[in-house]
């Protein structure tokens, strides 16, 4: 079996809480295991809250204090990412792995010049003099369709529109070739028609980079025109993983199923759309055991006393429900 | 821009006329004549000695309105004056006020611009060092100290300041002042070390607070995420966006930087202008401390529009119109 590109063992990840815990910890993202292939896109789902995000951020040790990682693996080919020292780590982020955010508005440096950003980006990774640097970031633009290129080399962040803007985040995450692009809801706060063209960028760019993305996302139609693999995530914890055909044709976890149900795309015409009732509890007060117990439709009194085991339903597809018929393996 | 920086002049010449105004207030209907007369002869003063000490500062005049020759009034005469920069003469020695400025305007400037600028230094780096470790003992300990050396009065930075290292450890004189720039130093170490260390804690407090501020700004994140380092971080994205709460601060210190440290120069013998109004106001010399309260306006005036003007340079978004 090849190695993967990158493996998450048994990932946690605490913050301070004010519920009642011993530690005055609480766990937001606990025992994720995951992993991706190079070139593969792996998309992360779940409600807001659910985790994805920490998730996301601890793979390039990004939690901003006072959270931190507690335990598990972070293997980039078979490296533990945790076991790095700082600059070790600088030398990851932004190279190896590289990473856009939801918020374009906020995340680009308003005073410093869209192109001076991406070179900047360039220069941490290669010593390069900032001429060629800047005609590699000219490419850049190009290479994400921005508009008059050259032009915007010289604008400042507010002089762009939100979809420019992810484009310059896009163009600085492909400046140095990436194996792994970790995309944090890329889409969620641009208008619909401007989400369309940055998707379709980003699947194009992704088969001429030949990188691995992992997709953070809440919403399911960009999952089913993107990705590869689906993780499912509920309250910190991954409920189900499959292909994309696994969990959009045969969910199996009530989670996954409510989610689909409550997609406008799948929904019945005529019929109220579906919502799940209640919303993720806070960290902290997370239920014993099957922590999607609160709001599930199939479950009893059971499920709520132990965590559910994971249940293997095919090579690729996988389960954490206790109502789910499959193989129990002991990882 | 040109339009933006004319119409703020103008601003600031209706501005200027009016804290002219105010000062005519104060200085005029507040205090009477007869009154400040009392202020500089005494009390016991006889009626005639006030009487003639009025006419002599040409104070006997009507205020606002005079039937015989309407310029003829100190209102009118309080703002040619002041707006010609003739300041006359001194009420308690009956010098040239503008002597007194310009004799008083270097040894202020020798004081005060080493202050300013080793201070702004020192507070900033050290608001970036507690900033940096935020969180942790580092930065409980800076926020202590700073609070406690916020805390303590002037005057014991003054005095402890001259009796340790003035008498017990002899390292500087204790005061006094010397024209000879090649002799200058020695006396405004002393001045400059109290000075500094005064003001370090509030400009540790205050930096710290926009430092962190903008330590949590996504754009930071952004530069984590691309293997930006540390020190890159705060010198390079977080100074750069600090720059406006930051220009507020330092542009509106300038006009101190002029007037001097009121304290600071009379008690360590500068006689700049900081000890000048200390004196002018000691000796009941009113047109002197009229003259140097309003030098004091017009450079608060001044930064405000430089002040603004800069916020251009340093913030793109920033576009005057």
């Amino acid at each position: 079996m090849t190695q993967p590109l990158l493996e998450l063992k048994d990932l946690e990840t605490s913050f301070p809480s004010s519920a009642e815990t011993v530690s005055g910890r609480a766990s937001v993202v606990e025992g994720v295991t995951l992993s991706i292939d190079a070139g593969e896109v792996l998309a992360l789902v779940g409600e807001s809250g659910c985790g994805k995000s920490v998730t996301a951020l601890s793979i390039l040790r990004l939690i901003p204090k006072p959270g931190r990682i507690e335990r598990g693996e972070i293997l980039l080919e078979g490296r533990d990412l945790r076991t790095l020292s700082i600059p070790e780590m600088r030398k990851v982020r932004g190279n190896q792995i590289a990473m856009i955010f939801q918020e374009p508005m906020t995340s680009l440096n308003p005073v410093v010049r869209v192109g001076d950003q991406v070179v900047e980006a360039i220069r941490l990774h290669e010593k390069v003099s900032r001429k060629a640097a800047l005609a590699r970031t000219l490419e850049l633009f190009e290479k994400v369709s921005m508009p008059d290129a050259k032009a915007r080399l010289r604008a400042f962040p507010h002089e762009l529109s939100g979809g420019l803007k992810q484009r310059v985040m896009i163009a600085m995450a492909l400046s140095s070739h990436p194996k792994l692009l970790i995309a944090d809801e890329p889409t969620t706060a641009l208008d619909v028609t401007v989400q369309a063209q940055t998707l379709e960028l980003l699947r194009d760019l992704r088969q001429e980079m030949d990188m691995a993305v992992l997709l953070i996302t809440h919403d399911l139609g960009v999952v089913n025109q993107l990705a590869d693999r689906v993780a499912v995530m509920y309250a910190g914890k991954v409920v189900e993983t499959g292909t994309r055909e696994d969990v959009f044709r045969q969910a199996r976890h009530p989670y996954t199923k409510s989610l689909l149900r409550s997609m406008p795309a799948l929904a019945k015409p005529q019929e109220p759309l579906y919502e799940i009732a209640g919303s993720v509890p806070v960290p902290g007060e997370w239920p014993a055991g099957c922590r999607f117990v609160t709001r599930c439709e199939e479950g009893d009194d059971f499920c709520g006393e132990e965590p559910a085991p994971r249940r293997r339903l095919s090579h690729s597809h996988a389960c954490w429900c206790h109502r789910v018929e499959g193989v129990q393996d002991e990882s | 821009m040109i339009a933006y920086i004319v119409r703020r002049l103008l601003h600031g010449v209706g501005i200027v006329l009016g804290v002219l105004g105010l000062l005519f207030i104060l200085f005029f209907t507040v205090t009477s004549p007869e009154g400040m007369a009392t202020k500089a002869l005494g009390e016991k003063a006889p009626p005639e000695a006030i009487a003639q000490w009025v006419t002599n500062h040409g104070y006997d005049r009507p205020l606002f309105w005079n039937p015989e020759s309407w310029s003829d009034t100190l209102l009118v005469d309080h703002y040619y004056s002041m707006l010609s920069f003739d300041f006359g003469r001194s009420d308690a020695d009956d010098r040239p006020i503008m002597d007194r400025i310009k004799q008083g305007a270097k040894p202020s400037l020798y004081l005060t611009v080493p202050l300013f600028f080793i201070g702004l230094f020192l507070s900033l780096s050290g608001a970036m060092l507690v900033a940096f470790f935020r969180g942790t003992f580092i930065d409980k300990a800076g926020l202590v100290v700073s609070v406690l050396a916020m805390s303590i009065p002037t005057m014991v930075y003054i005095i402890a300041g001259q009796y340790i290292l003035g008498k017990v450890l002899l390292w500087f004189p204790i005061s006094g002042f010397d024209r000879d720039p090649t002799m200058v130093w020695k006396f405004l170490m002393l001045p400059v070390i109290v000075g500094m260390i005064e003001s370090l804690g509030g400009g540790v407090r205050f930096y710290r607070t926009v430092f962190l501020e903008e330590s949590n700004r996504d754009y930071v994140r952004t530069a984590r995420a691309k293997g930006c380092g540390e020190l890159q971080l705060m010198t390079h994205h977080v100074l750069g966006n600090a720059m406006i709460p930051l220009l507020t601060q330092v542009v509106v210190a300038i006009p101190h930087l002029f007037l001097g440290a009121l304290l600071t120069e009379s008690f360590f013998g500068i006689p700049g202008l900081g000890a000048a109004m200390v004196e002018a106001i000691h000796g009941n010399d009113f047109s002197t401390l009229r003259a140097l309260v309003f030098i004091g306006c017009l450079l608060f005036i001044v930064a405000q529009i430089v002040t603004d003007i800069a916020y251009t340079v340093v913030d793109p978004r920033v576009r005057l119109k």
